[in-house]
């Protein structure tokens, strides 16, 4: 697995740097997941538009949710596409922790910087509710690490949220305990009701190989305050956040 | 020539009478650009002809009113040192004859609105008529409707977070989708459809022009079945991903105070647009069609003025400010192109390069003829108001009620805000169907905002003065059911062709009701928007909608950590009913429902009582006392009691009788629907305070009973009945999903 510290290439601070937030043309979210990040969790953001070439020195990325060029070709196609994702293509290959959230995922799928695909919802609709999730494994530092088998309550806002890919793909991120986040009902356990969209083995987040690259459909960001209803999201944003501040305090010591 | 001119007026909405004044205005035969334009300003969804001196009676100043009527929206004072925005709009005609992008686009010209006063917009909500729910036409219709909102916000990133909808037979061909924005500002920022100072010249900006949507403003005040195949084009098509980026960039521009006036290209697109900036600074124009971005060619100047593409703004700017403007709209990708000047003089003049089209007086085309009337009221109407007919035994109550909680209307929309990103933003703090009225936080202060959207038509057909007063009492009293104190009124005003002499009566009737309760309740009308011709042809008969003067209301709450939600919290708090509950079944949704009666008086609406309940209320759940309450409206008490149950499956026990008039019947205990009651839950802590509060604010209060179990039991006299809540869930629940699947 690799050291936090090593993510930190792209400065030498031994503070923490900013999380970048992407924002891409259409992205709707951006100003949520940032709320969460500096208004809730006291950390740095830095906005970094589409087009530019750098992300910049940053602890980690977040691709936010919304409609990316209106997701009029296949959702977070043309986002894939966009400058900022070379950069944000081997920021990822260097080790450091990416988060796609909602059309965040789709983008990294499209990128290829996970496997699979989010295809339209089984029920053809867009939906908004919220799910639970329960957390699957403990071998993403960043995301998951003292969580495993938690149960929290997120919403989802997708039209495209299915989560499907080739057989092969599924037994190779179920065997590699990729499946970060699997729908659940509200006692943990599967059931077809507690899948909001049809996804495969009720799929709702996954890692890639070096589990650095965390993409899921529900929505942390929104799940960031008791007066909206549910805490559950920081579980997973805080994760990140806690992870960093021991990766400086490590660094600095 | 002139006689040819004459009768091409008419194709663009002119009357004969109409084309005379516009000869004398101009003093000159007018061409056909001139006729074109004036008739779009002059049509009643621009000019209000039929509407104007009614509209001028309403209520619209007030000490928190920051903008009233005429402007893009009118804005409230909040505090802090913000204004909140709001308008409500119809796009009824274009959702008949294409649902998804008819309802689509209306979203999007109302989100306009909103950021075109400068506020970002924070929330959507719908006001829906349909004609029966299981009509294949409807289902054609509702479900085609609710795409279009949804596609539309969920993209744009604005929550979709409360709605209001409704069923009757005469909205069949005709369906309503008015559409509701709110948006949060800086005090300061708030903005003008101004053109600004001589010199300044005219930014167009967002989607390049074409042929949809020709002659919209036209068609919308065309009577459906006369226009609807033949107009099909005049249906724009939305793209919520332009108007995300116009969204942005123009709030960039407001704030950075790089623009003079700001303006949404709505109805009649470039013609209203720059005639009401240049009426509003009192200055001329010099506008060439030449210059204005096409995705089509060959279009005439008629084409290009009339158009209602999508998604397109219009700046002023100040001349050293041109660069600095450009930098920010390329930076957002977005096209734009330097159409015209502000001039001296009072002219309105269209170029097409070197050629003059047309060269209008400002205020000529601004003030629009009027035309009011004496109505009168339909003899149909009076009699089936003055002679109710009898309704037969109740029969089961248990099956009376679990009918109605299932029926179209009462039941759960579930199916439909589900579809609706009601979270985005992470401002939602009471989501669609926990309470009577959306509430959403403002970020960096301790406040929270309230909105809804009321009316009834039932009530209003039968009585359009009632119904109006009852519209306006039913918005503010969802409003205090959250804690919020209602600051202000939008208001869309539907009716049928306000030429026949009983639908102009009804058009009187109603807005005579809407300013008597929004004085009585201190909530000033800022601003709306009138949609006439609603009506369609069965065989013979011409049949018009219910009068429906849909209310939007805004309100604030001070901490919106103090808010109530409809749904008990647990078990052992107290039930009480504020108000009384009197014998009145007709109009009902009881009667309606379960009879097929649609006869009698619709509920009197007391004013006075209204005020003291809903400010009783507001003031429990600002003070921490109560944090349950919800009003009783549509099916009465026991729909009421039914739907508190159910978010968090706690049953309760209440005695019905509980504060109903001697004599009332049975169902009008269960089912009445008296204006002015709203049930609340005291917490046991908190019953000898909230008893002594009710009692020193002169509020009417009554015992029903108590939280608890699993079932909803209610008992009368020593009759009682006894229904499980999951029971009472698979009806409201079961109705919608199927005709939305």
């Amino acid at each position: 697995m690799l050291a936090c510290a090593e993510t930190k290439a792209e400065g030498d601070s031994a503070t923490n740097m900013p999380i970048a937030i992407v924002r891409f043309p259409g992205s709707n979210c951006d100003q949520d997941a940032e709320w969460a990040f500096r208004d809730v969790l006291g950390v740095d953001v830095t906005l970094v538009p589409h087009a530019s070439h750098e992300l910049g020195p940053v602890d980690a990325v977040v691709l936010p949710g919304g409609f990316s060029y209106g997701d009029y070709l296949r959702s977070g196609a043309l986002a894939a596409r966009s400058p900022i994702m070379q950069a944000v293509t081997a920021f990822a290959n260097r080790g450091g922790p990416v988060l796609g959230i909602c059309n965040g995922f789709q983008v990294l799928t499209e990128a290829r910087l996970l496997p699979g695909a989010l295809a339209r919802n089984d029920h053809l609709h867009f939906t908004c509710k919220d799910v639970h999730v329960r957390v699957e494994t403990d071998a993403a530092p960043y995301f998951t690490r003292t969580y495993r088998s938690d149960v929290l309550t997120l919403p989802v806002a997708h039209h495209d949220g299915r989560f499907d890919a080739d057989d092969e793909t599924i037994a190779r991120l179920e065997g590699e305990g990729r499946v970060a986040l699997r729908y659940v009902r509200s006692d943990g356990l599967p059931d077809p009701s507690a899948n909001p969209n049809g996804s495969r083995n009720d799929i709702a987040g996954i890692l890639n190989e070096t589990g650095n690259v965390l993409g899921m459909m529900p929505h942390p960001e929104r799940a960031a305050d008791d007066l909206l209803g549910s805490e559950d999201g920081l579980k997973i944003l805080g994760s990140l956040v806690d992870t960093l501040a021991g990766a400086a305090a490590g660094a600095s010591a | 020539m002139t006689n040819d001119l004459a009768s091409r007026a008419s194709e663009f909405g002119l009357t004969p009478n109409e084309y005379a004044l516009l000869v004398e205005g101009v003093g000159r035969t007018p061409t056909l650009l001139e006729i074109a334009v004036t008739g779009a300003l002059w049509s009643e969804h621009c000019g209000y002809k039929n509407s104007r001196p009614l509209l001028r009676t309403l209520p619209s100043e007030g000490p928190q009113v920051l903008q009233g009527p005429g402007e893009n929206a009118g804005v409230v004072d909040i505090g802090h040192g913000l204004g909140l925005a709001f308008k409500m709009e119809s796009h009824n005609h274009p959702s008949a004859v294409e649902p998804v992008q008819g309802a689509a686009t209306g979203v999007g010209g109302i989100l306009r609105d909103i950021f075109a006063m400068g506020a970002r917009p924070i929330a959507v909500l719908d006001a829906l008529r349909f004609g029966p729910l299981h009509h294949p036409r409807t289902r054609f219709l509702l479900p085609g409707v609710v795409d279009g909102i949804a596609g539309y916000g969920n993209a744009v990133g604005v929550p979709t977070v409360g709605g209001d909808l409704q069923f009757h037979d005469a909205y069949l061909e005709n369906p309503l989708v008015n559409v509701m924005a709110l948006g949060v500002m800086p005090v300061e920022r708030l903005q003008s459809g101004t053109v600004g100072d001589v010199g300044n010249e005219l930014l167009y900006v967002g989607s390049p022009t074409g042929r949809d949507g020709l002659g919209g403003a036209v068609f919308a005040s065309a009577d459906l079945s006369t226009a609807s195949s033949e107009d099909r084009p005049a249906v724009q098509v939305g793209d919520p991903f332009l108007e995300k980026l116009v969204l942005e960039a123009t709030l960039e521009l407001i704030e950075r105070d790089l623009v003079d006036g700001v303006q949404d290209m709505g109805a009649a697109g470039l013609t209203s647009s720059v005639a009401e900036m240049a009426y509003r600074a009192g200055r001329g124009v010099h506008l060439d069609v030449a210059r204005v971005p096409r995705r089509e060619s060959g279009m005439t100047p008629i084409e290009i003025m009339l158009s209602e593409s999508q998604e397109r703004m219009m700046f002023s700017v100040h001349p050293s400010q041109r660069d600095a403007v450009l930098e920010v709209l390329a930076r957002y990708e977005l096209e734009a192109a330097w159409v015209g000047q502000v001039i001296e003089g009072d002219r309105f003049q269209i170029y097409e390069g070197e050629t003059l089209h047309a060269d209008l007086p400002v205020a000529l085309v601004n003030e629009a003829p009027t035309y009011t009337r004496e109505g009168i009221e339909s003899p149909a109407i009076r009699t089936a108001r003055e002679t109710a007919q009898p309704l037969p035994p109740l029969g089961d109550p248990v099956t009376a009620l679990t009918t109605l909680l299932a029926a179209p209307g009462i039941a759960s929309t579930r199916a439909i805000w589900e579809r609706y990103d009601h979270d985005v933003r992470t401002d939602t703090v009471v989501a669609p169907g926990a309470a009577d009225a959306a509430v959403l936080r403002i970020k960096g202060t301790p406040l929270g905002v309230a909105a809804t959207v009321d009316q009834n038509p039932r009530y209003c057909r039968l009585d359009p003065f009632e119904g109006a007063r009852l519209a306006v009492a039913e918005a503010a009293r969802n409003l205090s059911c959250v804690g919020a104190t209602p600051l202000g009124v939008t208001d869309n005003l539907n009716f049928g062709n306000p030429e026949r002499l009983e639908v102009y009566y009804e058009m009187q009737q109603a807005v005579a009701g809407l300013r008597e309760a929004c004085l009585a309740l201190d909530t000033p009308i800022t601003g709306g928007n009138v949609s006439l011709y609603n009506e369609w042809r069965d065989g013979d008969a011409t049949i018009a909608i219910p009068p429906t003067p849909t209310v939007g209301m805004v309100g604030k709450l001070e901490d919106v950590r103090r808010h109530a939600t409809l749904g008990l919290k647990g078990a052992g708090d107290q039930l009480l009913l504020l108000g009384w509950t009197r014998d009145e079944l007709s109009g009902s949704a009881y009667a309606a429902h379960l009879h097929g009666n649609e006869t009698g008086t619709p509920p009197r609406c007391d004013l006075d009582l209204e005020a003291r309940v809903q400010r009783a209320t507001r003031e429990l759940i600002a003070d921490g006392l109560v944090e349950t309450a919800h009003d009783c409206s549509d099916g009465g008490l026991a729909i009421t009691l039914a739907e508190m149950t159910l978010p968090h499956g706690v049953g309760l026990a209440a005695n019905v009788a509980a504060g109903a008039e001697e004599g009332c019947s049975l169902e009008g205990m269960l089912f009445g629907e008296s204006a002015g009651r709203i049930v609340i839950a005291v917490p046991a802590r908190h019953e000898a305070t909230v008893a002594a509060r009710l009692d020193a604010s002169d509020v009417p209060w009554h015992v029903l009973g108590r939280s608890g179990g699993s079932d909803l039991v209610l008992r009368w006299n020593d009759a009682r009945i006894r229904i499980p809540v999951e029971t009472l869930r698979t009806a409201h629940e079961g109705t919608l999903p199927e005709v939305l699947a």
